[in-house]
């Protein structure tokens, strides 16, 4: 079971938990695993044709996979993947609406 | 046995090296620490270009912190050479150091025969004391000092992350803080916005953030603009910074800040924040990724919360904007490794920090290209721009 850190946005999609496990012998399996337990997860994680949404990026312990094997990184249950949604809290809104 | 001073020289001279002035000129900028060893006082004439400055009473305190490789080659100068003297003999004979000599005759003789001379813009009584523990720092020191108070940095938003950043960064002596930001001071604000205050509700915040740096830092010169960042502008007002500081809350305008920021080779010292959660990172153009590599494009409007939307805890924009305020500083001054190619993320209820590595992208459609290259029209536009910004109202 690798271990999946979840971000802010994502924790009411996963019941509010931080980090959650999940079995999977490559990303795309382990984030597949995910999927299936968090239904909600799906849309936020990936796009119609199946791959990750392009403002996701995930990361194998301290690694962008889409620099390693991308969804068919090997992963080991001592391994971590983070969840990097974009961010943008801070000061008001400058751009006009 | 008692000595006189006279025989005490000649005997330290005699078992130190004396390098003369010519050699001297030879050697500057070949990895050779020239330290002089003068009062501050007498500086007001000059010193070697690239020498440092440590007073002879603080050499034995302050020299490990500067050259702790005791192989270090170190040449010591004074007015005329009879405290460098004895600076070199006691680096040598008391504290192991290899290689330390003094320079004959001094910087008189120097001056004398014509070598350059480097004058040091001289601070202030006050600013010595105000930036005393600046000083005393050698990875910021008298030079590190002159570069905050000649740097420019530019904040976009006084605010949340730009309150702390601002007031930090105002305390530390940068000379030219620039402010973007056309809202006013709001009661709700003064949980995290500490640079406002209760009796400035409804002053603009530039005047109000203003107001508190002068009180603070008289040194400060800043720059207003009471005015909202779009694209019509944005080149016109980041233009000549030397560093800006992002922690805008939407993703238009990060997008647009990278393009130009990339297009005029301004670094950025990025953060943002949810909750109890934080990113930072610094993106310097010609050195490491930009916001694109990092995050190609931006998540659906709906899946974009910002912190107005969702609270956030008002001690977070304190710790992102004075980590922040921390990247600039080093940026400045040169010291250690700043947050290029990384991204920090921090969350204050786990007290954990994580570290993830940002890969430049060789296909960004922004940072791959020559920057000269990079149109008005394509200033912070990404697919379904205009969707988006309609989405989030």
């Amino acid at each position: 079971m690798a271990t999946i850190r979840i971000p802010p946005v994502l924790r009411p999609s996963v019941g509010g938990e931080r980090e959650v496990e999940a079995d999977g012998a490559t990303v795309g399996e382990v984030l597949a695993s995910l999927v299936e337990a968090h239904p909600a997860t799906r849309e936020q994680l990936f796009g119609d044709d199946g791959d990750l949404n392009r403002y996701v990026n995930i990361y194998l312990n301290d690694e962008d996979v889409r620099v390693l094997s991308g969804l068919a990184t090997a992963v080991t249950e001592a391994d971590s993947l983070v969840i990097l949604p974009a961010m943008a809290g801070g000061a008001r809104p400058s751009l006009g609406s | 046995m008692s000595q006189s001073g006279g025989e005490l020289l000649r005997q330290v001279k005699e078992q130190i090296t004396e390098v003369d002035p010519s050699e001297v000129a030879q050697l500057l900028g070949e990895g050779v620490v020239i330290v002089d060893c003068r009062e501050t006082e007498e500086l007001t004439a000059g010193m070697l270009p690239g020498a440092v400055h440590i007073p002879r009473s603080y050499l034995e305190t302050r020299i490990e912190g500067l050259v702790p490789d005791r192989s270090q080659r170190i040449i010591l100068y004074c007015a005329s050479g009879v405290r460098s003297a004895f600076g070199a003999h006691t680096l040598m004979a008391q504290m192991g150091y290899d290689d330390a000599e003094s320079m004959a005759g001094g910087f008189t003789l120097w001056k004398d025969r014509g070598y350059e001379v480097e004058l040091p813009r001289s601070f202030s009584a006050e600013q010595r004391e105000r930036y005393s523990r600046h000083l005393l720092v050698p990875e910021v020191g008298v030079e590190g000092q002159q570069r905050l108070l000649d740097a420019r940095v530019l904040l976009l938003g006084a605010g949340g992350l730009g309150s702390p950043t601002a007031l930090y960064l105002a305390a530390a002596g940068v000379g030219t803080l620039g402010i973007v930001d056309d809202d006013v001071v709001d009661l709700s604000n003064l949980q995290r916005q500490v640079i406002h205050t209760t009796d400035r509700i409804g002053t603009g915040k530039v005047d109000s953030a203003t107001e508190t740096i002068k009180a603070l830092n008289p040194d400060v010169n800043v720059v207003g603009y009471p005015t909202r960042l779009d694209a019509s502008n944005i080149i016109e007002i980041i233009e000549g910074w030397d560093i800006i500081v992002d922690g805008v809350d939407n993703f238009p305008t990060r997008y647009l800040l990278n393009d130009a920021s990339v297009r005029l080779g301004i670094p950025v010292v990025s953060a943002a924040i949810l909750g109890f959660e934080g990113q930072l990172s610094v993106f310097a153009p010609g050195h490491g990724p930009c916001y694109r590599c990092l995050f190609r494009q931006p998540p659906p409007a709906d899946m974009a919360p910002s912190c107005g939307a969702n609270g956030v805890i008002g001690v977070l924009p304190g710790t992102m904007g004075l980590l922040q305020a921390t990247e600039v500083i080093k940026l400045i001054v040169g010291a250690g490794e700043p947050l290029i190619g990384r991204l920090l993320m921090y969350d204050a209820l786990a007290a954990t920090f994580t570290e993830l590595k940002v890969r430049q992208d060789p296909q960004c459609p922004i940072c791959s290209r020559d920057p000269a290259e990079i149109a008005d029209g394509e200033l912070g536009v990404f697919p379904d721009y205009e969707a988006f910004c309609a989405a989030s109202g």
